[in-house]
């Protein structure tokens, strides 16, 4: 035993500088495992635009490609639905300037496209990320009296219209995200990509 | 014979001078003193552990042969099904396991909430028991995404999305969890080390703290009364009994029938239907196409149906973030009960007619919105969940009123049984 009485001072400091010490270097040590979490480079670098021939698709009909991993809708619509898309009343749709949702500025309009005949779309429900199912009927009674044709998502029932904006009283809280997309011809765009941007 | 067992009487005794091998015994087997009044409500506890213990030895099977990865993970699955000798067994133990393994802890947790397990001086055993149960549903979500058919894939895909209506970091956590801007090779990759490392660790370490902490307080009973308060001479309980051999050849009886059942599933209703395996996860999984209905597994369904009820916004908060919250308010509330519960006596044989009632009400509500969660939505159905959504958080945001102004029976001295 020694001599000395116990300095407590001196060691609530060197436990509490050894706390501090040792705390700064945990969490230096969490952030390569952290990071580990984040996509990787080769996750990242998977963003290419794809290219897509409107030519096989008939009025009134879908295609899907893939971008990114995702569905990518291309609705060839009919004169009598696009007709439709600007005849709802006010309180129909949740947002039907698409002020609250994501599209280029060239599809800020009541056909959410460049050219309206052809509608491009993220297949993607804005609840909770199911691919809606197509429904192109606009005569559909079990869809309620004011539906036009559009997407039911089979996983919470939301409802979008043939421009993918969303109905009132859904659990979606937005319209469908359109995708950047440029035409490269009469029948060919590019998905991923807006005019002026190159490859 | 005596040379072996004298032979064996030393062993114990070296490793004694080493180890606490009879004392750990004696304090948590031989000697720990049980209730004498169980019943059979008091068999789910062990039958759990024999379930975890089916799912730790027939998964370390299946990882031998299965591939995580988003080209191989459901051909890898099938492959165990078809080629590999018993594989089928083995795989169908685990699955069939797994919703097992969700109706034992379903009975285990009521019998909590009939005989009030969770009273004081139990509350901690409770909240470790809840953890074991956020953990259990985790575990189960992970590895219902490595088959990787369409109901793992959009399964995923919807429950990720829920962190996404998280206000400002919601998206950048959602990317975080999934390791790729959508479910990718990348999720499933991460998913199936967390189900086969991670996860199996926390259970195993939450069932030993549950357990310590059991046998600290000692085990609750149908009567809700402490045995510790009548002791003999020796300070052994009156009305307990040790756990072995007693419990233990009690036990043994429960699980031989609890296999049989269990086996019968196996072999004669392993999908169940499609309420064990869904029929649309038999579709390898496809980004670009949901399926027409997709629903939860079964033991999900109640706080999907919650979530799905949210149909309403207001006070700015939107209908998809206040699903959320109120699904995560429905498991989370369980947590509460220990303080919720004001009734001064412990058991449902005691307590009066308003606490029945509303156990009885909210075991229906539990029911039938676990029902409705696996049918497709509809207007009307998404009327009922939500009056039955209502219904369910009454029972607990009530609870301190209706404990405290129900009659309650006077709990008598000693547990009641009928010797055998």
């Amino acid at each position: 035993m020694s001599k000395n009485p116990t300095d407590k001072a001196r060691r609530e400091f060197l436990s509490g500088a050894t706390l501090v010490l040792g705390g700064v270097g945990a969490s230096f040590a969490a952030i390569p495992f952290l990071s580990a979490f984040k996509p990787s480079a080769k996750a990242k670098a998977i963003g290419a635009p794809v290219e897509a021939n409107l030519k096989g698709i008939e009025p009134g009909q879908r295609i899907i490609v893939q971008w990114r991993g995702k569905p990518v809708w291309i609705v060839r619509r009919t004169t009598e639905q696009i007709e439709a898309l600007s005849s709802f009343d006010n309180k129909t749709l949740q947002d039907p300037d698409s002020n609250a949702s994501d599209q280029p500025d060239f599809a800020k309009n009541a056909w959410r496209s460049k050219d309206s005949e052809f509608l491009v779309l993220v297949g993607i429900c804005t609840h909770l990320g199911c691919s809606p199912n197509f429904f192109p009927g606009m005569d559909n009674k079990s869809m309620g009296a004011d539906w036009k044709g559009g997407f039911y998502c089979p996983c919470h029932g939301s409802k979008f219209d043939l421009a993918g904006r969303v109905y009132a009283g859904v659990p979606a809280p937005a319209n469908m995200p359109v995708p950047p997309y440029k035409f490269l011809s009469e029948d060919k765009i590019l998905i991923g990509e807006l005019d002026g941007e190159s490859a | 014979m005596n040379a072996i067992a004298k032979n064996a009487k030393n062993l114990v005794g070296w490793i004694d001078q080493r180890f606490p091998l009879m004392s750990i015994w004696n304090e948590h087997i031989a000697q720990y003193y049980a209730p004498k009044n169980f019943n059979i409500w008091y068999y789910f506890g062990i039958f759990s552990m024999v379930m975890f213990v089916n799912q730790i030895l027939t998964g370390i099977w299946l990882t031998m042969n299965y591939k995580p990865s988003a080209i191989d993970a459901f051909s890898s699955v099938e492959y165990i099904m078809r080629d590999v000798d018993w594989g089928w067994l083995i795989r169908y133990m685990h699955s069939t396991g797994a919703s097992f393994f969700f109706i034992v802890i379903y009975l285990h947790m009521f019998r909590a909430l009939m005989y009030g397990s969770y009273k004081k001086p139990r509350e901690l055993i409770w909240i470790l028991g809840m953890f074991l149960y956020l953990t259990l549903m985790a575990e189960a979500f992970f590895g219902y995404i490595l088959p990787w058919g369409q109901m793992s894939y959009w399964g995923a895909q919807v429950i990720i999305s829920l962190f996404g209506a998280i206000p400002f970091v919601g998206e950048s956590l959602q990317t975080l969890i999934m390791g790729d801007y959508v479910v990718s090779d990348a999720t499933l990759n991460r998913f199936f080390s967390l189900h086969v490392i991670a996860l199996p660790f926390a259970i195993a370490g939450l069932v030993l703290l549950h357990i310590l902490a059991l046998h600290e307080v000692g085990s609750n009973n149908p009567d809700g009364i402490e045995i510790k308060n009548h002791k003999d001479a020796d300070g052994k309980p009156l009305d307990g009994i040790p756990f072995h051999p007693y419990y233990t050849s009690k036990d043994f009886v429960g699980i031989v029938v609890f296999l049989m059942i269990f086996a019968a599933v196996i072999f004669f209703a392993p999908e169940m239907g499609g309420y064990f395996l869904e029929h649309n996860n038999f579709i390898p999984a496809n980004p670009m196409q949901t399926p027409e209905h997709i629903a939860p597994v079964w033991y999900f369904t109640p706080f999907y149906s919650i979530l799905r009820a949210n149909t309403v916004n207001f006070f700015w908060i939107p209908a998809k973030l206040w699903g959320v919250i109120f699904m995560g308010f429905a498991v989370m509330i369980f947590f509460l009960l220990p303080w919720l519960d004001r009734s001064p006596v412990r058991s449902m044989r005691y307590k009066g007619w308003i606490s029945r009632t509303a156990l009885g009400i909210f075991v229906i509500s539990f029911l039938i919105l676990g029902y409705l969660g696996a049918l497709p939505p509809t207007p009307a159905r998404t009327i009922v969940a939500q009056i039955f959504t209502v219904i369910y958080f009454l029972f607990f945001l009530l609870m301190p009123v209706y404990t405290s102004i129900d009659k309650t029976k006077k709990v008598p001295d000693r547990v009641t049984t009928n010797a055998h």
